[in-house]
């Protein structure tokens, strides 16, 4: 009897390591290399709706990169919107806020008067609603 | 007639810009709405690193 819950004590104590190398294992996937350069050079920025803007004059293919995310982060920003009883606006401007803190220099965002602006080291200027 | 010309000539020239920048906030989203969803909305973007 002792040996058999000794056995079970093990084999929940291996399950559990399991699950936390399973979780410090988690890696969420990076952005695309097209996406990251086009971050990176300032040809994309993030605007204040939560959405990625084209920076300067659009091209086919940058245009593309731009709708393809923003349908991705419309779906994403959607189900957490209902998940939070909020609307999807007010999800992504929430989101739009943090994405332009997340910035690094040089690359762009939307001020909050709609210009767009190069991050610098500075804090970014953002819509006076923005959290702290 | 001729005076239409002679007032343009006067007129500031402002250029439009190649690409339209389309604001589309909601000025009736509050501040508190913003609050209560941040930490949510933090952890999205996280999770969802390859599209931010």
């Amino acid at each position: 009897m002792k040996q058999i819950s000794m056995r079970k004590a093990w084999l929940v104590a291996a399950a559990g390591a399991m699950a936390i190398t399973g979780l410090a294992g988690t890696a969420y996937a990076q952005r695309d290399p097209a996406y990251a350069e086009a971050r990176a050079s300032g040809k994309v920025g993030e605007k204040m709706d939560g959405y990625l803007g084209i920076v300067g004059t659009p091209t086919p293919e940058l245009q593309r990169l731009v709708n393809d995310i923003n349908i991705k982060r419309k779906a994403v920003y959607s189900e957490k919107a209902r998940q939070a009883g909020a609307t999807i606006e007010e999800y992504a401007l929430t989101a739009g806020c943090i994405a332009i803190s997340k910035t690094v220099p040089p690359e762009m965002y939307q001020g909050p008067r709609g210009e767009w602006l190069e991050r610098t080291n500075a804090p970014p200027q953002r819509d006076s609603r923005c959290p702290a | 007639m001729l005076s239409g010309p002679v007032v343009l000539a006067g007129c500031i020239q402002v250029d439009a810009p190649s690409e339209p920048i389309v604001i589309e906030l909601n000025i009736n989203i509050q501040s508190e709405v913003l609050v209560r969803l941040a930490e949510d909305a933090e952890g999205t973007i996280e999770e969802n690193a390859d599209i931010f």
